[in-house]
């Protein structure tokens, strides 16, 4: 019981906060997923490598700061799909995946060359701290960046279910995750949806390297890889062939993560990884489609 | 007759392959006989992964797990016991107070990664695609977290040291020798071709009766026991060691040696193993400045660089490996 009473309005908010910013990495994840069939384990470099044009641009004015970390990191997406993505489309999914796995360490190695030019490691990223500033709201003190990553988060997936449901291309990209050859077959342009899918995960991935850096403005070569590895997790357990599952998924496993990090007092927390993972098998043995996908289990992809 | 001379040769190539490392490894300066020995130990954990993964197409991300738990089950025992309570003093009683052999260690080492890899695999067996890969990858995390923080059972958090450095060129060899000829054993018994036959339609393969779950369990099983072995080999080769070295980088360095080797072959095991280790040593020795006719010098931090770039790229090029997922064959003469 001791561990629910340590659960105040504080870690609450907080977790919501850390939650929506997995939601969106978790997002753009399952976007690429589902006209690729490729999980990206590459993604969290991407936000990696906005962090890093927010620390060296940090002098800037606040507005080009964040322009620079927008078209920084799209252009290194749209790279990806077109040196990387694209060649490999139609491998096994254990080639595709060890791929991201090489590109990931080729742009972590990269960052580290940028990074200790000047002979330290890590950069600062200050661009957008003002944001860390809490301001208190009956007692509970909830920081900016709490409140703008909520919204930031409810705001983006709003849009996309607007361009999911409501356009001509949402329609072609919900299309061609369903089933891509017969898409294609209907006319839905390929390159075009895996185009777009690319470019929304690009700008999901700008976003996420925004508001992680005003929680974590200390960017070094491995920023953000340890939060992949927690939403890749997060996304399957989920359900990652849904986007919405997959998005919960997400948020779910950094709430928790939340709740578990402020709950515990820290000497209790040395084994709770693994409690945590083994949740995560227990949860895939009795789901393993996802814990939130109903109905029939899709067939075993061969 | 075809037949025998076909298998015979399936198991000669990697093994002449690992032989002439081994050799080498004895003409080469001290300085320089590590990379060759670090090479074998690679193909040992290389092919035990490959026994599972190769064999039943399953990704998993949980076979270094199997390793640490054998390294540190190799590298606790065999302390020697004046040293052990002054380095290790929380261990368990049982642990403390006995010190066993070389081989002795090997044995146990893989006896642990067998038993703890049946037992892990009985719940998991029954998962596939991207579902076991995160669930074999959750069995990474609670081990290391397990070894790390639980300090009966092994040094947690700090560095194993005082290992006796038994590993050298004829052990090195000897051992990766033996995991190749389980792999090869196991691949041709009717438990390997009922695995290799759901790997390539698990409907089919149940449609004439093959137990997709045992036969995975059995595979994984066997991986577990090699990879504990090969764990061992790596403890008494490094004399030291520390959690994270049986963690997430070997994890990514083991699979990516297997695929750029070839996924499904023993062979491209063997080859990728040995392929990758020969680039990276020689990117290794290439920061430093290494000549050959000309001389290469590469500025410092550049080699992951070039590690992960020339890897990805063989992987965008052929995506089937270098041996193609196939086992090695002489060329037929065609009159």
């Amino acid at each position: 019981m001791s561990v629910l009473a340590a659960i105040d309005a504080q870690t609450l908010v907080d977790s919501v906060g850390l939650g929506a910013i997995y939601a969106l990495m978790a997002v753009g994840i399952g976007l690429v997923f589902g006209v690729l069939r490729l999980v990206n384990f590459a993604y969290g470099q991407l936000v990696m490598a906005g962090a890093y044009t927010l620390a060296f641009t940090a002098n800037w004015r606040v507005v080009w700061s964040l322009a620079a970390c927008l078209i920084v990191v799209v252009a290194l997406s749209l790279a990806m799909e077109l040196a990387v993505f694209r060649p490999l489309r139609g491998a096994s999914p254990a080639v595709m995946l060890v791929t991201t796995f090489a590109i990931a360490f080729v742009l972590q190695a990269v960052a580290l060359l940028i990074d200790l030019r000047d002979n330290t490691l890590g950069e600062v990223a200050t661009s957008v701290a003002p944001l860390n500033q809490a301001i208190t709201l009956r007692g509970v003190e909830v920081r900016k960046i709490t409140i703008v990553a909520v919204i930031v988060t409810v705001v983006v997936l709003a849009l996309l279910a607007l361009l999911l449901n409501r356009t001509r291309i949402g329609l072609h990209m919900r299309a061609a995750s369903a089933d891509f050859s017969t898409a294609r077959l209907l006319g839905v342009r390929a390159n075009r949806v895996i185009g777009l899918a690319v470019l929304l995960s690009g700008v999901l991935a700008a976003i996420v390297a925004v508001l992680l850096t005003v929680q974590l403005p200390f960017v070094q070569p491995d920023f953000a890889l340890r939060e992949t590895i927690v939403v890749l997790v997060g996304v399957v357990v989920g359900g990652i062939e849904k986007l919405w599952s997959a998005t919960l998924g997400g948020f779910l496993i950094g709430f928790a993560t939340g709740i578990l990090n402020g709950a515990l007092p820290t000497d209790q927390t040395v084994f709770l990884p693994s409690a945590v993972f083994a949740l995560v098998i227990l949860v895939l043995l009795l789901r393993p489609s996802g814990l939130f996908v109903w109905g029939r289990p899709a067939a075993e992809r061969l | 007759m075809r037949r025998w001379v076909d298998a015979a040769v399936q198991l000669a190539a990697p093994a002449v392959l690992v032989v002439a490392v081994g050799i080498a490894s004895r003409f080469v300066s001290n300085a320089h006989e590590i990379y060759f020995l670090n090479a074998l130990v690679s193909v040992a954990i290389v092919v035990a992964v490959y026994v599972f993964i190769g064999n039943s197409g399953v990704l998993s991300f949980g076979q270094v797990s199997f390793v640490a738990v054998g390294a540190f089950a190799a590298g606790v025992l065999t302390i020697p016991l004046e040293s052990k309570t002054g380095v290790l003093p929380q261990l368990y009683p049982l642990l403390r107070d006995h010190t066993i052999g070389n081989v002795a260690s090997l044995l146990v080492a893989a006896a642990a990664g067998g038993v703890f890899a049946l037992l892990v695999g009985m719940p998991l067996m029954r998962l596939s695609g991207l579902a076991a890969g995160i669930a074999t990858f959750a069995v990474l995390e609670i081990t290391h977290n397990v070894l790390r923080e639980w300090t009966k059972i092994g040094p947690g958090a700090t560095t194993l040291s005082l290992v006796p450095e038994t590993t050298d060129a004829l052990q090195a060899t000897l051992g990766a020798l033996v995991v190749i000829a389980a792999a090869f054993a196991y691949q041709r018994s009717r438990f390997g071709r009922r695995l290799r036959a759901s790997r390539e339609d698990p409907a089919a393969a149940r449609g004439v009766g093959v137990n997709v779950h045992r036969e995975r369990l059995w595979a994984f099983t066997a991986s577990g026991a090699l990879a504990g072995f090969a764990g061992g080999l790596l403890v008494h080769l490094l004399g030291s060691i520390t959690t994270e070295q049986v963690y997430l980088e070997l994890t990514f360095i083991t699979l990516a040696m297997l695929v750029v080797g070839g996924l499904t072959s023993l062979w491209g095991a063997v080859v990728g193993a040995l392929a990758v280790s020969a680039l990276d040593s020689f990117l290794i020795e290439s920061e430093q400045g290494v000549k050959i006719g000309v001389t290469i010098d590469t500025p410092q931090g550049t080699r992951l660089i070039f590690l992960g770039a020339i890897m990805a790229l063989m992987l965008i090029l052929r995506p089937q490996g270098i041996t193609g997922g196939k086992e090695f064959r002489l060329p037929r003469w065609r009159g």
